[in-house]
This record gives C-alpha cells, structure tokens and sequence, in this order.
C-alpha cells in the first residue's frame, strides 16, 4: 500500500520540539518523527508512551533466577546428590554467583530481543528510508497526507514552525 | 534541557555542527584503507599467525607444550586470562557506570572501549578453553544432562561460576554495543555509495530508522542494559578473584581479593583504553572529540584505581603479618624477597609509583607521557597477576615439591598471539565500524560551551545558522537562551 506523506524538514532539535508541540496543536497528526539522536522531552509532545521494557526486563530477570534457583537445586541437590567439601547438598551461598548471572542473562537478552520484535527491527537488504539526512543533520517530521489535504496549510503550518523545507514524498513498504 | 557551567571544558573541541560529526567519523569507514591501517594491520595479522601456530602445537602435541610443571599448574594460561578479562572491565565501565552518573563526557570514547572489552574477553576466553587441553570437549561445563553418565557440573565450584560470569559478560556486552551500534550504522548506510556497502550496512543497521517511538526505546533499554551491567561488570572480576580466593593455597587465601581485583581490572582496562586512544585519535584525526580533557580524566580514573590497588598490595602484606599464619608469613616474604623478587618489584614499581606521577597536571596533560604511562601500567597489571599465581603455587606446603617455573617459546607464542588475534579485531573494526558513538556524541554537543546554540557572539565562524525559511521568518519559540 502506497502511503504519501509531507516531510517538514528541521535544523535544529529544539526548533522540531516546538513545532511538534504546536503542529499536533494545530489539529495536524504526525505520522512519526525521524532524529538523528534521541531528543529529550519529544516523548511527551508527541503523546509517546511510556515503554514497558523496564516492565518487561524485570520478569525476564525474575524467569532467569527462577531457573538458576531450580537447576541448581534440582540437579545438586535432587537429581545427584553429591558431598562436597562436607557441605549440605543445597549450598544456597554457593548458588547465588550463578544465580545472578542468570538473572542478568535472561534480563538483558530478553529485554533486547522485546525491543527489536516490538520495534520491527531485523536485518533488511534495503531499508526504506523518508529523508537519508535525518540520520545524519536533519530533523524530519512525517504528516501522512492525501488528495484532500490542504497542501498549502500545511506546508504554512510546517514553515511557520521553522521548518527549513517541506516536501512530500511517497512509500510503498513503510 | 540541562544547564552547563560556564567554567566546564567544553566535549568536543572545534565548533563541530551536527554534519560535521557524521563526516568526520564516516571518513575512515568510507575512504579506502591508508597505509598506515595496512602496516598496523599487518602486523597484527604476522602476530595472529604466531598464535595459531602455537594453538596448533598446544593441540596438537598437547598442554606439554607448555612450561608448566606438577607444582606450579597455573602460570602464563591464567595469567593472561585474567590480565585480558581487567583489561575489559574498563569498557563497560565507560559505558554503563558512566551512563548511570551522567557522566557525558564518555560519548566520544564509549563506543570504542566496549570494542575493546569485547575483544579482550574473546582473548581471555581462549586461555581456559585451551588449558582444558581437549578444547573440542568445552561444552561440557555448560549443565548438560550427558550421556557420559549421570553427574552435573558442580555449581559450588568458582571455575564453573566463571564460565556463567564470563558468558553472560560476553554476550551481554556484545548486545549493548551493537544495540550502540545500530543508529550508527544506519547513518553509514544512509551515506553509502557502493552497493555492497548499502547492503551491508543495511544489514547490521537492522532497518534502524531513527523514529521518535525507537529512540525512546533505546533509551529505555540502554538504561537497563547500563543499570545490570553495572553489577555485573563488578560481578565478573569478583568471581575471577574466587577461583583464587577459595581455595587454601597462601597468598590466595584472602577475603581483599574481590575488591582488588575488581580495581585492578578498571585499572588496567583505563591504561589499555587510553593507549587504544591515543592512537586512534591521531590516525583517525579524531582530536576534537577525544581531547585532552578526556584524556586527562581518564587518567584520574586510573589514578584513582591504582592508588587502591596499592593500598591492596599493602594490606594484603600486613595481613598476612597480622594474621600470624606462618604460611601466609611465608608466601609474602617470598613473593618480595624470594627467587620471583623481580616480578615482585616490577609489580611495585609499574602499579603503585607509575599512577602517583598522575598528580602531576603536567604529567596528567602529556599525551607521550600518558602513553608510557599506560604502557608501564599494563606491563605492571601483567606482572601483578603472575606474581598472585606463579610465586603463591610455586613454594607450596611441601618443600619437597618447590619448583620454579619457566615459559617456552609455546607459552610466549600464544600471549604474543592473542595481542595479535585482539589488535586484529580492533583495527578491523575501526575501518568499518563508527569508532565514535556519533548519535551520542550529536546528543551532547549543545551541552558544550563552544557549540550550538549556546552561542554568545564571541566566534562568528562557529555562530549556527538558526532556522531561516524562505520568505517567513523563523518565528518559531526557539530557546537560544538556554545556558544563559
């Protein structure tokens, strides 16, 4: 499916803060916004949740630590048992370094792969791409547009907003 | 929108704009290779051949190879294990203790040091793996129920505790800085000319558009990947120490051991850092963003970890006095005094006197004198964990069995060869890889006080073009006032 969209084009990072506060204002929904660098504070002016990673990483971690829990107790002191060192055969002091471990392993791996399943991010032979300079100098502001839309407003709207250019482009994989 | 002292030096130096930074870390990854990266290269690739020469003697002829003995049964192998794995600590301690504190000034030198940790651990990982002496049978310390009968690996043991330490280390320090890495790649991507560039890149930047929803993602996530790095940078180092300190050999026996070494792996992994550095900032013309500040700071940082490494050193000998153990009495004035007397010294001398000099501002400021620094301190850190494993095992309980302990040309080989196999990695990845976090260092360069928008007047050539448009004026509220 063919989306066209109008790409507000920004120099400045503070200047695109304000505009997204005032065009989403204005009664225009922003399709997304594209920055060079993660930009304190556009999480809020652009209605953003916030994520549930954090949520997400802690239950990963709790899952880590029950299956360090169980494995070392079921197979040291269940499955084969042994004396070592004179020492009971569930020497909880003993598991706690590979019981941290786990934790961080799974915490760390699991949030990481929720990212990148959640955010669609996989390796790709091309990646579709609304401005190549918004990874790079420019702040892009994406407005899903189509025949019914006021061009002329929206391009004054985006201009008074700083913006240094407006163009419209179209994508068919995004 | 955060204030900055006036009084700060600035984090990166030479009124750099947003386009500046991306040119000046894609021109080594997009220029074809200079002369001076194909002798580095060659080099280290010359090296990289010693070292599977000798895997392949110390596989195929086996551990004799080696110049260890019935008494001492660790000795270069663990020395050079632990010596690769400090070296690492320092990475993920820029980039996620540093991150925790806010620390900003740590954008320009993050990406590159957690390079670094990643490939000290691959060097130190080979030194357990080939001790096994049947390397292809290394799957057996993960807890797998076997098919050579019915027993589990032993989860009290320290070794094995370092095999989950090590690991999880590992791949999770992998995954932050390649998750670091993304953005960038998709910058280079974006910049890419030659079609197998543009698939490349296009392939490891994972399809990384920079979308306000992803960005604030990643910022989640590198949070928490810093917030469990933190202790688990701590953790590993620690567990390193307990595969001495649990046991009764004197000399190892001490309850100091988690902490010291922990200091001396930051210790060392900061030497190693700024020796990469300063290298890399000359041949990369990276000087405007790894200034002298930076360099000066992390000289602090290693000042400071080896003032407690000395102090360690310390009181590691007036406890064993204090303790009135004869043995542990034994193993120390050994270790000083004994037939390892130079190892000792060198120890003293390269760790305790070498980062006192670092008071000094000259000295602290001195890129040839940081750099001999740095190389003196490695040298040391070798030397400390040589002393801690060869002098404590080579004089044990029974003087019968005194044995001292001698390297061969195989032992020597395989040091000289991980130096080759991790300077190999490095370079490699400073041609096609971003050495300099640039989405980070972009994100920081407001915060300077000779850049952006803080402009006050003074420099007309670094003044930013506020956002000026055809016919209307920037009207828009922009904050220029922001540091006032």
């Amino acid at each position: 499916m063919t989306k066209r969209f109008a790409l507000g084009i920004f120099d400045d990072e503070d200047v695109l803060l304000h505009a997204v506060e005032n065009v989403r204002e204005a009664g225009v929904k922003i399709y997304e916004v594209f920055t060079p660098f993660p930009i304190h504070g556009i999480d809020d002016a652009l209605g953003i949740e916030r994520s549930r990673l954090p949520i997400a990483a802690f239950f990963f971690g709790l899952t880590g630590l029950a299956f360090a829990l169980w494995l070392q107790i079921y197979t040291l002191g269940f499955d084969w048992p042994m004396i070592i060192g004179g020492k009971p055969h569930i020497a909880l002091p003993a598991f706690i370094p590979v019981s941290f471990e786990l934790t961080v392993l799974f915490c760390c791996h699991g949030m990481v792969i929720t990212f990148y399943t959640i955010s669609k991010l996989y390796p790709r032979w091309k990646t579709p791409v609304l401005d190549v300079r918004s990874t790079d100098d420019k702040f892009v502001m994406a407005i899903e547009v189509n025949e019914s839309t006021d061009m002329t407003k929206l391009t004054q709207i985006l201009r008074e907003n700083g913006a240094s250019e407006v163009n419209q482009k179209e994508m068919s994989k995004f | 929108m955060q204030h900055v002292s006036p009084v700060r030096e600035p984090l990166v130096t030479g009124g750099k704009t947003y386009h500046d930074v991306t040119q000046d870390v894609c021109r080594q990854v997009e220029a074809a290779p200079n002369i001076r990266w194909m002798a580095a290269l060659s080099v280290a690739l010359l090296l990289l051949g010693v070292f599977f020469y000798s895997v392949y003697r110390t596989l195929w002829y086996g551990i004799g190879e080696w110049g260890l003995n019935k008494t001492v049964g660790w000795a270069w192998d663990i020395t050079n294990f632990v010596w690769w794995v400090g070296i690492g600590h320092a990475g993920t301690l820029i980039s996620a203790v540093l991150l925790l504190f806010r620390q900003k000034w740590r954008t320009s030198i993050n990406r590159a040091a957690e390079a670094m940790t990643i490939f000290a651990v691959i060097c130190a990982a080979m030194f357990p793996v080939l001790h096994m002496g049947r390397p292809w049978l290394a799957y057996w310390v993960f807890p797998l129920q076997n098919t050579f009968g019915s027993l589990w690996v032993n989860f009290n043991s320290p070794l094995l505790w370092d095999v989950f330490a090590i690991s999880t280390y590992f791949t999770v320090s992998l995954v932050f800085w390649y998750t670091g890495l993304v953005p960038d790649f998709a910058t280079i991507r974006d910049r890419a000319k030659g079609p197998i560039a543009k698939v490349a890149y296009s392939l490891l930047s994972m399809g990384w558009t920079g979308s306000a929803k992803h960005w604030s993602r990643y910022e989640t996530v590198s949070l928490i990947l810093a917030g469990v790095s933190t202790p688990l940078v701590l953790s590993v180092h620690t567990i390193v120490s307990m595969d001495f300190a649990t046991s009764v050999v004197p000399g190892w026996h001490t309850t100091i051991f988690p902490p010291y070494f922990v200091a001396g792996a930051i210790f060392s992994g900061f030497a190693m850092v700024l020796t990469l550095m300063l290298i890399t900032r000359v041949v990369f013309k990276l000087e405007d963003y790894i200034t002298i500040e930076h360099i000066a700071l992390m000289n602090k940082i290693m000042m400071i970890t080896g003032s407690i490494v000395g102090v360690a050193y310390i009181t590691e000998f007036f406890i064993a006095w204090y303790s009135q153990v004869e043995f542990e009495q034994y193993a120390f004035i050994n270790r000083a005094t004994g037939p390892y007397w130079w190892a000792y010294w060198s120890m003293m001398t390269c760790n305790v006197i070498t980062p006192q000099l670092v008071w000094f501002r000259r000295v602290r400021y001195s890129i040839p004198l940081t750099f001999i620094l740095s190389i003196i301190v490695n040298i040391g850190m070798w030397f400390e964990r040589f002393v801690i494993i060869v002098t404590s095992l080579h004089r044990d309980y029974l003087p019968s069995s005194w044995a001292m302990f001698s390297p061969t040309i195989i032992d020597i080989g395989i040091y000289v060869g991980t130096i080759g196999l991790f300077f190999t990695l490095f370079l490699l990845f400073a041609k096609f890889f971003p050495v300099i976090n640039m989405a980070e260092v972009k994100a920081v360069l407001k915060y300077t006080v000779d850049n952006g928008p803080t402009y006050t007047g003074h420099d007309p050539h670094h003044a930013p073009q506020p956002a000026t448009t055809h016919g209307v004026p920037a009207s828009a509220p922009v904050n220029y006032t922001k540091h006032d």
